[in-house]
């Protein structure tokens, strides 16, 4: 294995957060503030708990999620569309580096910079509320298979695009919409029975479900099919980086 | 008129190649045959020149030795290795300057330089890049973001990138495109120098002066076909026709009568005749010539011959019927 390689994809795209720390870092985290003003103190003060858990404290777990997601996406998707779009794409491919190493190395820092940022949202979020987590070790390992997943649902995201519009269309059209569809700012609980039942098709309600039980020990659907859900779209994402990378797909002609 | 190329499949092939290419076709999705069954060697330490009009293939044949482009059939071995199989040893052995200045805008010199060599797979070694960046006039500018830097020292970042890794054969397409002429000629010192140094370089250029002042070897491909591969100095004598130049006392408005048999033609102002002749013949018809100049009573003030360029032969080869 190309570990120098590796090593340099994921140092390089790590460099390039750094270097543009406002929209990478700062902004993300001065958005997930504002959502703690807003819904954690303005609603939330006229809100009850949700399953014992107050909802300023409630909402942590969801803002997480739904920064981690977006993040994730853009940071991965941007990574790799980068190069393509400005044509230096032709050093990757004509270096000797697996497809494997191409994706351990951007994926792996885009979802750095999510655990990251999701490390530092959780402690922003600390300054408005107060929070527990009871199964740390699992929330740990829930924010760093998120951020993994949507780093490579990202990664293929930004393979499939040919223009910047086509790069923020699925993000801005059908991640968010399903984010704050999928339970960051309620329980499903408290839709009426029908909604209760549609809005499982959402992906992200396991994710978010999952993600809370780790703090709070309750969730809208079981742990295990939290985990079993993330972790089929995990694969689903692998199936699709590989016949990506196989087939030479917008990539190698 | 130049006659048939005097390629055959043979005269690809050489004893040592570093690089060899056999049987490869690239055909696109659309349908298009960028190439068509390319064998082709070229030889260790050599400077190979590939020439050719648009379109003809020069960047696909690059892509498909350097892993852009997938060949549709063929062989490539890249310094012993192949280039599917063994992949990993044989991109080790490439090194590619494209024709695009495809750069990494926001970054600064030296992170783009150090993060090519990493890629492919060497370990640090600011020595080494630095020499890179000092032969290439770019240490003053490491710390500068590409972005700002003209386009011929972007030009260099991507020599310095595709030399970072300490490549055995060099891919430079287009390599001067765009650039002046005083970089230009460094350039060319440069290459110079890295073939003392035991650097394979294959160019493909639109420019003939380079091909000619540059290239051990010269091929010459068109539609997807290789028309002809030679060294330089033996096309050169092959195929180089000489003209003699009559520079007249007076000119003439039609080309004088008694001239016909020799092949003749007369400049549009009417003060210049040119002959046209092998040099290589044994008799180039010049004393036969001048001395039925002289029986004509045509004077002339001074004579000159000149030879053909490359650049005459390229285009008499790939404007020749396939």
């Amino acid at each position: 294995m190309n570990v120098r390689a590796i090593r340099s994809i994921y140092v390089f795209e790590m460099a390039r957060a750094f270097r543009t720390l406002m929209t990478s870092i700062l902004s993300p985290v001065i958005t997930t503030s504002l959502y703690f003003v807003v819904f954690g103190s303005a609603i939330g003060s006229r809100i009850e708990t949700i399953d014992g858990v107050a909802y300023g404290a409630f909402i942590v777990p969801g803002l997480m999620m739904l920064s981690i997601l977006n993040e994730s996406i853009s940071n991965a998707s941007f990574g790799i569309y980068l190069p393509k779009w400005s044509g230096t794409i032709y050093e990757l491919l004509s270096a000797p580096v697996s497809h494997v190493e191409v994706i351990i190395g951007y994926v792996g820092a885009a979802a750095s910079k999510s655990v990251l940022l999701g490390t530092l949202i959780l402690l922003t979020a600390r300054l408005f509320v107060p929070y527990e987590i009871v199964h740390p070790v699992w929330m740990v390992g829930f924010l760093i298979l998120t951020a993994v997943t949507f780093s490579m649902f990202g990664f293929i995201l930004g393979l499939w695009a040919d223009s910047f519009e086509k790069l923020q269309v699925v993000p801005l059209l059908i991640v968010t919409p399903m984010t704050f569809l999928g339970g960051s700012f309620y329980s499903i609980k408290m839709l009426p029975p029908l909604w209760q039942k549609v809005t499982l098709l959402n992906p992200v309600v396991y994710l978010i479900s999952g993600f809370r039980w780790s703090f709070y020990g309750t969730a809208d659907v079981s742990v295990g099919v939290s985990l079993g859900m993330t972790l089929a779209f995990m694969l689903a994402c692998l199936l699709g980086i590989r016949w990506i990378f196989a087939t030479g797909h917008r990539l190698r002609a | 008129m130049i006659g048939d190329p005097p390629t055959t499949p043979a005269a690809t092939r050489v004893s040592d190649p570093i690089l060899s290419l056999r049987g490869v076709t690239k055909v696109y999705e659309g349908g298009l045959t960028a190439l068509s069954a390319i064998d082709l060697d070229i030889e260790r330490g050599e400077i190979f020149a590939l020439l050719g009009p648009n379109g003809a293939g020069k960047t696909t044949l690059i892509g498909v030795v350097c892993g852009i482009v997938r060949p549709t059939s063929g062989q490539i071995l890249a310094d012993g290795y192949d280039v599917a199989r063994d992949y990993r040893k044989a991109r080790q052995a490439i090194g590619l300057v494209p024709q695009e200045l495809s750069t990494d805008a926001f970054e600064s010199v030296w992170s783009s330089v150090k993060f090519s060599r990493g890629l492919f797979g060497k370990r640090p070694d600011p020595a080494y890049l630095e020499g890179v960046l000092k032969a290439l006039s770019l240490w003053d500018k490491r710390d500068d973001k590409i972005m700002t830097l003209s386009g011929g020292m972007k030009r260099r970042v991507l020599i310095a990138k595709a030399l970072s890794h300490e490549p055995h054969i060099l891919f430079l397409d287009e390599p001067t495109a765009g650039v002046d002429v005083e970089l230009r000629r460094d350039m060319w010192a440069m290459v110079h120098e890295l073939r003392k140094r035991g650097v394979t370089i294959i160019l493909t250029t639109h420019y003939i002066e380079e091909a000619e002042q540059m290239a051990d070897r010269i091929g010459v491909i068109d539609k997807g076909k290789i028309v002809l591969v030679e060294r330089k100095n033996t096309l050169m004598r092959k195929l180089g026709q000489k003209q003699l130049i009559l520079h007249l006392s007076k000119p003439s408005k039609v080309l004088p009568k008694g001239l016909e048999d020799h092949t003749l033609e007369l400049s549009q102002d009417g003060y210049r005749l040119v002959y046209t002749f092998d040099k290589h013949q044994e008799d180039t018809g010049i004393a036969n010539l001048l001395a039925r100049l002289s029986q004509l009573g045509i004077e002339y003030t001074d004579l000159q011959t000149q030879q053909s360029s490359l650049e005459d032969i390229f285009v008499s080869l790939v404007r020749a019927p396939t």
